[in-house]
């Protein structure tokens, strides 16, 4: 049944149309069609993941001050610098659609180094209080807050690949020529640059076991 | 180029500079896989490059982990290095972790116990799907309260075998959790389902069988009459007028065609079977998970 079908007249009329289908769709993909939507969806979803990671640390922080403030009340500056630099850092968002504003990603990266540096500044005075040190609940957040920064770390580095390929595929040949025939709107994403106290000696620490992820 | 290859003199230039680009791509090789070998390989669940685990220890930690992982899908690998080479642990570790794939595939349970001996360095990297469970703060405990304390008094192996048996402990303390995990991983999960293999199977072979016989006589057969094509010893005929099969004259042809297709079609499923019963066979391999940085890491 299947065969006479196959083999009736309207079956050859078709034929070109089922050609194109079958042989031509495919290779349409198979050159590359697919390779710009790919990799800008990959490197959405990287972006996805960066944020996802920051805001996990931003959760951290109201728990981490309060804990704090119960043992080093009077260190008063250090904390509020760092609740400032949390609500300026989640004021500041890049939805994956201005990922390819430069500046908008720049914005979003100082605000976040802000609360970094201010972070690390309220754990650098925490070494003065032994009992603070000592508490399980510091150091179940200490734990937390480390891991989240190494998680922060991974999704930079996977987002910062993840761009390269998406901007390469813009650049590169074969899928240059699908970027200017068919996707003209999409534009290169920006990407992290190295910030100021990374570039900085990093601090050595002999007093505790643990060492600063990320 | 050509030109030059059939010149006798310009033969021996061309072939010196096809050596020359020979020589220069086995050397590109070389480099490249110089660079990937920085990683150790994975040779199975205990990987102790640095020879810190004595051979008793060894062999009882691969079969508990072996045990685990049929029970729970979950990977637990130790691996030791000499050095990190002057990298960070937890990149390298994160690195390490995904090359080598630990955890079932979209399940992520996978766990990295790495200790890297002169930098007197160690860190445990949890796979996505674990991390709720090995939180970063039990990784952290264990490394304080089992390692740390074992490694100062230069006794590896007790502070890794700790170190695992506490792992283990809490990741069966959510029984119901490891057993669901476990059935959703059997042990040999990455084989085809055959009822599925042989769905696409005899899909494929209608469908391009079918695709094959409607246009390909007619490019490379040969035209005996209007509609009539002879290819491969087989005829076909098109047209209303008489269908390729249900004829008395097509009888004979439309079985050669049918014989050949189903032909085709198992030994291409025989490869297919073959395929789906290499990747379980051999030695321990990862599942294919991949870890987003979580743990945490120690020194000693």
């Amino acid at each position: 049944m299947l065969a006479q079908r196959l083999s009736s007249p309207f079956f050859f009329r078709n034929l070109p149309a089922l050609l194109m289908m079958t042989i031509v769709l495919p290779l349409l993909a198979g050159c590359g069609y697919n390779t710009i939507p790919t990799a800008e969806e990959s490197a959405k979803a990287a972006w996805s993941q960066v944020l996802n990671q920051y805001q996990r640390r931003a959760d951290l922080i109201p728990n981490l001050v309060e804990t704090v403030k119960g043992y080093a009340a009077h260190e008063k500056d250090t904390l509020d610098a760092v609740v400032e630099a949390r609500a300026k850092a989640t004021q500041v968002t890049v939805t994956p659609e201005t990922l390819s504003d430069p500046e908008a990603v720049k914005r979003f990266q100082d605000s976040q180094a802000g609360l970094t540096s201010a972070l690390s500044r309220l754990l650098a005075v925490v070494e003065n209080y032994p009992d603070l040190k000592a508490n399980q609940n510091f150091l179940a957040l200490q734990a937390q807050l480390e891991g989240t920064e190494n998680r922060i770390a991974v999704a930079r580095r996977d987002y910062i690949e993840a761009v390269r390929e998406y901007n390469l595929t813009l650049r590169t040949f074969p899928s240059v020529i699908w970027a200017t025939l068919w996707f003209r709107g999409n534009q290169p994403f920006a990407n992290f640059t190295i910030e100021e106290d990374k570039m900085q000696t990093p601090k050595v620490d002999f007093g505790t076991n643990t060492t600063q992820g990320g | 180029m050509t030109r030059r290859a059939i010149c006798p003199p310009g033969s021996g230039h061309f072939a010196a500079t096809v050596g020359a680009a020979l020589a220069a791509m086995a050397v590109l090789l070389v480099g490249f896989t110089a660079l990937a070998a920085e990683l150790p390989v994975l040779t199975g669940r205990v990987v102790d490059n640095a020879g810190i685990i004595d051979a008793a220890t060894e062999a009882a930690l691969t079969r508990k982990l072996a045990d685990f992982e049929a029970k729970s899908s979950d990977q637990i690998v130790v691996a030791t290095v000499p050095s990190l080479d002057g990298e960070e642990i937890e990149p390298y570790a994160n690195r390490l972790f995904r090359a080598w794939k630990l955890g079932q595939a979209g399940e992520d349970n996978g766990v990295l116990l790495l200790v890297a001996n002169n930098d007197r360095k160690m860190r445990i990297e949890v796979g996505y799907g674990l991390e709720g469970t090995l939180t970063d703060l039990h990784t952290r405990l264990i490394i304080e309260n089992d390692m740390v304390p074992a490694f100062r008094a230069g006794d590896f192996s007790g502070g890794i075998a700790k170190a695992v048996d506490d792992m283990v402990m809490v990741l069966q303390g959510n029984p119901e959790e490891l057993e669901a995990r476990g059935t959703r991983n059997p042990a040999d999960s990455n084989s085809v389902d055959p009822i599925v293999a042989l769905f696409i199977i005899v899909w494929a072979m209608l469908f391009l069988g079918g695709l094959a016989m409607a246009f390909l006589p007619p490019i490379f057969g040969t035209k005996l009459s209007p509609g009539v094509y002879k290819w491969l010893g087989m005829t076909f005929r098109y047209g209303q007028r008489s269908g390729c099969y249900g004829q008395r004259s097509g009888s004979a042809s439309s079985g050669g065609v049918w014989t050949t297709g189903t032909g085709s079609g198992w030994s291409s499923g025989r490869s297919g079977g073959g395929w789906s019963s290499g990747g379980g066979g051999g030695g321990f391999s990862g599942g294919g998970g991949s870890s987003g940085g979580g743990g945490s890491s120690g020194s000693w």
